[in-house]
């Protein structure tokens, strides 16, 4: 292997390649959405491209300052970081001014800036910095705690702050932990929480049972010896289930005038229950009472979310989640935003219409087209190809910062380069979604393309403090 | 440090699967679903409707009629209102200020279903208004003009036989789906007989709007809009000249002129009188409330849809039917000492020579001789009872087109009345009745009702001897050969050779020497051969209708002319002045000199006294 010496030899000129080309994508679809005829001026302060441009011509002077500060600065002063970070987040509190309903805006004279955004740099840094002390041991109490404070106080600063969105990006670090040693099913059972909590709001209780009941099968399933009285006991509890109404129906009864349809379920499910327990003590098979155990979990989660949720809640506390959740069906209403996302990127068929050419989009149809909606744009201008090159762009991309966390010598480097690519993935995944109506509407930017300084310099910072580390890695 | 692959792997394997989740809901979404594509082009096009010119009504000679003009609206766009001069703007309109602010209060209620649209503000401001506000516009932010086609009328001619067109109600656009609301539509007269042929087709321009609805461009250059296809014009058969002769002579009386040609039953003038004023047909709906109020009954076109008994004129069918049936002859005489004395029964009748032959008959219009005439026929030997020889003698009369619709193309024509058979038997009771009992009939009184248009039919089967052709007004339609009129020629159940004496004395009660007792004489045109026959028909609502039936000339006759004027006394008094000036304006396109002093006559005669409460 060529000894390579110069240090602008040794940045990784891919990563660079793919931001510069997610950044000009970027201002594209930016000019598309607000495209105006009589404003057709590429150099124009008064339209968001002109603006975006200058953020784009501030960013490159940004990662520029962050090639030439030494690596060794970002671990030395994380901690200081972190510090002025959270000082900077309260002062927002105090000093913010609002704009869109959230109180997180910082002006500095013409500057409007959005701390919330910085919060994933100086977390990452500062997450980085306590996970490669040498002494730090994750799976010990004080490391979680550590951990968990690192994340949690801006975390519930940017809540207040009225920018929930931003605030749960920062779970996005509970990857980098798993990558140091969490164990997986705290993950996978955060994750499943996270699913049922949003399925019991916008499922029946009945679906959700249901849904519990197939991933308990496919588990026990995977995991028994002998499939076939897995099988026998499923088909059986499926059988009776639906078998029982039609036989009250021979006798001109009506089952489920007795008893509600969910209701039936648990009924039918506890014989089953006793006998799964009777055989896993007999046979003293562990994993089939971690499944027992987990599916009456999952069956008393759903049932205490749909209680709180409907019964303590109140009215408007019901309304804000639902909006959040964007289950509210009244496409003039709270569900606007997705369904004419949903129009405007549908309308583009395989090849799209065409640069500029994007009427839905253009005529301000989509709302926040600029900034948390502009993946319509693309959608809609560039079709299924565009939008596919996107996020394959994304995943080259994300690909790429994995690598080159992995290279890193020093475990700093390591972990910080996982928080990078956790940021970038939540943001692109939740945004994404969110335009394709499949993930609920959180108001959080796409990454290099959507409008904004904050977010632009954000993720710019993000990247380049990883590029100066990896360039420098061999010193 | 440990590597820790696995995890490693995971999160790529994590970050894979999302990405495919993300394509797949693109796949769907763009590639599979077509729902979002459509409502994309429901979100962003915008259809203006672009109305085409309505057809032309030309007049036989070419000239037009019922022409096109642009109006002018004022219009109002609400979100581009700012303050302005309201003294001036009132001025410009000759707007009160109360006027302009309840005006201005409706647009304001209305603020937030207009939203980026315009509506209008005043109606059809005149030509001078429209001038002026041009010239101030800059000064009236978010108001702007809305030029529009109308009718226009260079002669004004009756609204009853043109229509008029106004905005499709709700009732016809459930029964027209092919109409939206805010189309207008053509309303009685020839506008709603022809509506098909007028109204054109509408265009649209396709333009692609924002989500305040307002306009941004032109979706694809134009290439999938619509020009619209203007309405076809129509040549009609009516003589504009000769209709406002005739209207002109109808002026303050009540009743009916219709001209027909015989030789093709096309009508040269339909006038009813009094009837929708021009002035109103452009901006009817403006006027609606007034012409519905107005005790004359303005909407109601007496010359097709008013049942009038017809009088003497009618002896010309019960003489030829009489010939026809064999109990008359040229030569059978009847006597007359003042009318037609039976019993208790009697039919006046005027001093006249006695007794008189059937040409003398019709020239002196005797009673007394129809009455003969007509019992002759209900009790010819030759039927069984008096219900055969009455509905043999119904049969006659309705070929001569009476109490049948004649079948003119225009809206509302009524068939007038001809009494059955059974009419007398649920009266009287099952053969309780005689030929004594329906005398009236003879002289074309009683239940018998013709509608102007049935007797101007009469009046040209006379022309033709025997024969006659649907009247109709339209005649042809520019740029389509498939229009051909519904025309059919009907014969009479009459030889045309029992006609010429019934002719002759037509032309003697117009043209016999004074003293002899010709009725019409009033009529006479020097140089032209007018036949006729006078009719005095009672009225049971106030004094007798003036009836007055023509043609001329004798030999191929170019016109034939009914005129029915509703309490206007004898026929000779007003209906034969008037039906003799429009033959001779129709023929020689003047008034000779020597006749001006009755032209005078007539324009003088104010008989509207008579209708008024």
């Amino acid at each position: 292997m060529r000894r390579e010496t110069g240090f602008f030899r040794q940045l990784d000129w891919w990563t660079i390649a793919i931001y510069m080309v997610l950044v000009l994508i970027g201002w594209i679809s930016i000019f598309a959405s607000v495209y105006d005829p009589e404003h057709n001026r590429i150099i124009d302060t008064t339209q968001r491209y002109g603006m975006q441009m200058i953020w784009i011509f501030g960013a490159w002077f940004l990662a520029i300052a962050v090639l030439l500060i030494p690596s060794r600065t970002y671990l030395l002063f994380s901690g200081v970081f972190y510090i002025l970070g959270i000082l900077i987040l309260l002062a927002v509190l105090v000093l913010g001014v609002e704009r869109n309903g959230s109180q997180s805006w910082l002006v500095l004279g013409p500057v409007h800036f959005q701390p919330a955004e910085m919060a994933k740099v100086f977390v990452a840094l500062a997450l980085a910095g306590l996970m490669s002390r040498p002494q730090f041991r994750l799976r010990s109490l004080k490391g979680v705690l550590e951990v968990t404070a690192i994340i949690l106080i801006p975390a519930m600063l940017i809540v207040m702050e009225k920018e929930t969105g931003l605030a749960l990006v920062l779970s996005c670090f509970l990857l980098v932990l798993y990558r140091e040693g969490l164990p997986g099913w705290v993950l996978v059972s955060g994750l499943l929480a996270i699913i049922l909590f949003l399925l019991s709001i916008i499922w029946s209780t009945l679906a959700v049972l249901w849904l519990v009941f197939g991933i308990c099968f496919a588990v026990f399933l995977l995991l028994a010896y002998k499939k076939i009285p897995v099988f026998l006991a499923a088909g059986l509890f499926i059988g009776l289930y639906f078998l029982t109404p039609y036989i009250f129906n021979l006798f001109s009864l009506d089952l489920y005038s007795y008893i509600k349809p969910y209701q039936w379920f648990l009924v039918l499910s506890a014989p089953f229950f006793l006998a799964g327990f009777i055989v896993a003590f007999k046979k003293r098979l562990q994993y089939l009472k971690m499944i027992l155990l987990g599916f009456i979990c999952a069956v008393a989660f759903t049932f205490s979310v749909g209680y709180i949720f409907n019964n303590i809640l109140q009215p408007h506390h019901r309304a804000r989640i639902e909006n959040l959740l964007g289950i509210e069906k009244d496409i003039y209403g709270a569900g606007y935003n997705v369904y004419q996302s949903k129009v405007a990127i549908g309308s583009g068929g395989f090849i799209g219409k065409g640069f500029l050419q994007g009427t839905q989009t253009k005529y301000n149809f989509v709302p926040e087209q600029s900034t948390d909606f502009i993946f319509c744009t693309i959608g809609e201008e560039w079709g299924f190809v565009g939008a596919t090159l996107v996020i394959l762009l994304y995943l080259v991309l994300l690909f790429r910062i994995i690598s080159i966390a992995e290279r890193q010598r020093h475990s700093f480097g390591r972990i910080y380069g996982y928080g990078v690519a956790a940021c970038f993935f939540f943001h692109v995944f939740i945004n994404i979604g969110m335009t394709l109506g499949i993930l609920p509407v959180i108001g959080i930017p796409l990454p290099f393309i959507s409008y904004g300084g904050s977010s632009l310099w954000t993720f710019t910072l993000l990247l380049f403090i990883l590029l100066k580390m990896d360039a420098s890695r061999k010193n | 440090m440990e590597q820790r692959t696995r995890q490693k792997h995971v999160i790529l394997a994590c970050f894979v699967l999302c990405g495919l989740i993300l394509t797949g809901r693109l796949f769907f979404l763009q590639i599979i679903n077509d729902e979002y594509k459509i409502t994309a082009s429901n979100n962003v096009l915008r259809y203006e409707i672009i109305y085409p010119a309505r057809g032309l009504i030309l007049d036989r000679n070419g000239s037009i009629i019922v022409g096109n003009q642009t109006a002018y609206d004022i219009m109002i766009t609400p979100k581009e209102l700012a303050s302005f001069d309201t003294t001036d703007f009132c001025n410009i309109f000759n707007l009160s200020r109360d006027k302009m602010e309840s005006l201005l209060g409706d647009v304001d209620k209305r603020r937030n279903s207009i939203g980026y649209q315009s509506v209008i503000f005043l109606r059809q401001v005149s030509n001078e208004q429209y001038t002026r506000f041009l010239e101030k516009s800059y000064k009236f932010p978010g108001f702007s003009v809305q030029s529009k086609s109308i009718r226009n009328y260079p002669t004004p001619l009756c609204g009853n036989l043109l229509g008029y067109i106004i905005e499709a109600d709700p009732n016809f656009l459930e029964k027209n789906p092919g109409y939206k609301p805010g189309d207008y539509i053509g309303k009685t007269g020839i506008e709603e007989m022809y509506e098909p042929f007028l109204k054109g087709e509408k265009g649209y321009s396709i333009y692609l709007r924002d989500v305040h609805n307002r306009i941004k461009s032109s979706y694809e250059n134009g290439e999938y809009d619509r020009t619209a296809i203007p309405g076809k014009d129509l040549i009609s058969t009516i003589d504009a000249e000769l209709q406002a002769f005739g209207e002109q002579l109808m002026q303050n009386k009540v009743g009916c002129v219709v001209a027909l040609e015989p030789s093709t039953g096309e009508v040269l003038t339909l006038i009813t009188s009094t009837g929708l004023a021009a002035e109103y047909l452009s901006n009817f709906s403006s006027y609606y409330t007034q012409v519905i109020a107005d005790p004359l009954k303005p909407m109601f076109n007496r010359a097709i849809m008013s049942a009038y008994p017809p009088g003497s004129v009618f002896k010309l069918v019960n003489g030829l039917i009489g010939q026809q049936e064999g109990v008359l002859t040229p030569e059978t005489r009847y006597n007359c000492q003042m009318g037609y004395h039976v019993g208790n029964l009697t039919v006046g009748c005027h001093a006249h020579p006695s007794p008189i032959n059937l040409q003398q008959s019709v020239m002196m219009s005797c009673n007394a001789y129809y009455c003969n005439v007509f019992r002759s026929i209900l009790d010819n030997p030759v039927y069984a009872n008096i219900g055969e020889a009455f509905n043999s003698w119904r049969r006659y009369v309705e070929s001569f087109g009476f109490g049948t619709r004649l079948g003119i193309d225009l809206p509302g024509e009524l068939a007038g009345t001809l009494p059955t058979t059974g009419l007398y038997d649920r009266v009287h009771g099952k053969n309780r009745w005689k030929s004594l009992t329906v005398i009236s009939l003879s002289i074309g009184q009683g239940e018998i009702g013709a509608t102007p248009l049935q007797l101007a039919n009469m009046a040209a089967i006379m022309a033709n001897r025997g024969h006659f052709y649907t009247p109709h007004v339209i005649k042809e339609i520019i740029d389509d050969s498939t229009f051909i009129p519904k025309v059919e020629r009907h014969e009479v159940m009459v030889d045309p050779g029992y006609f010429p004496v019934m002719v002759e004395g037509m032309y003697q009660a117009v043209n016999a020497p004074p003293g002899s007792g010709g009725t019409a004489t009033i009529a006479r045109i020097p140089g032209i051969e007018l036949c006729g026959k006078t009719g005095t028909a009672q009225n049971p609502h106030g004094r007798d209708n003036s009836v007055f039936v023509c043609f001329a000339p004798r030999e191929n006759p170019k016109i034939a002319v009914a005129v029915y004027v509703e309490q206007g006394g004898f026929g000779a008094t007003q209906a034969a002045p008037i039906a003799s000036l429009m033959v001779e304006k129709y023929l020689t396109d003047s008034i000779s000199t020597s006749r001006n002093w009755l032209f005078e006559r007539v324009l003088e005669q104010d008989l509207l006294h008579h209708h008024m409460p």
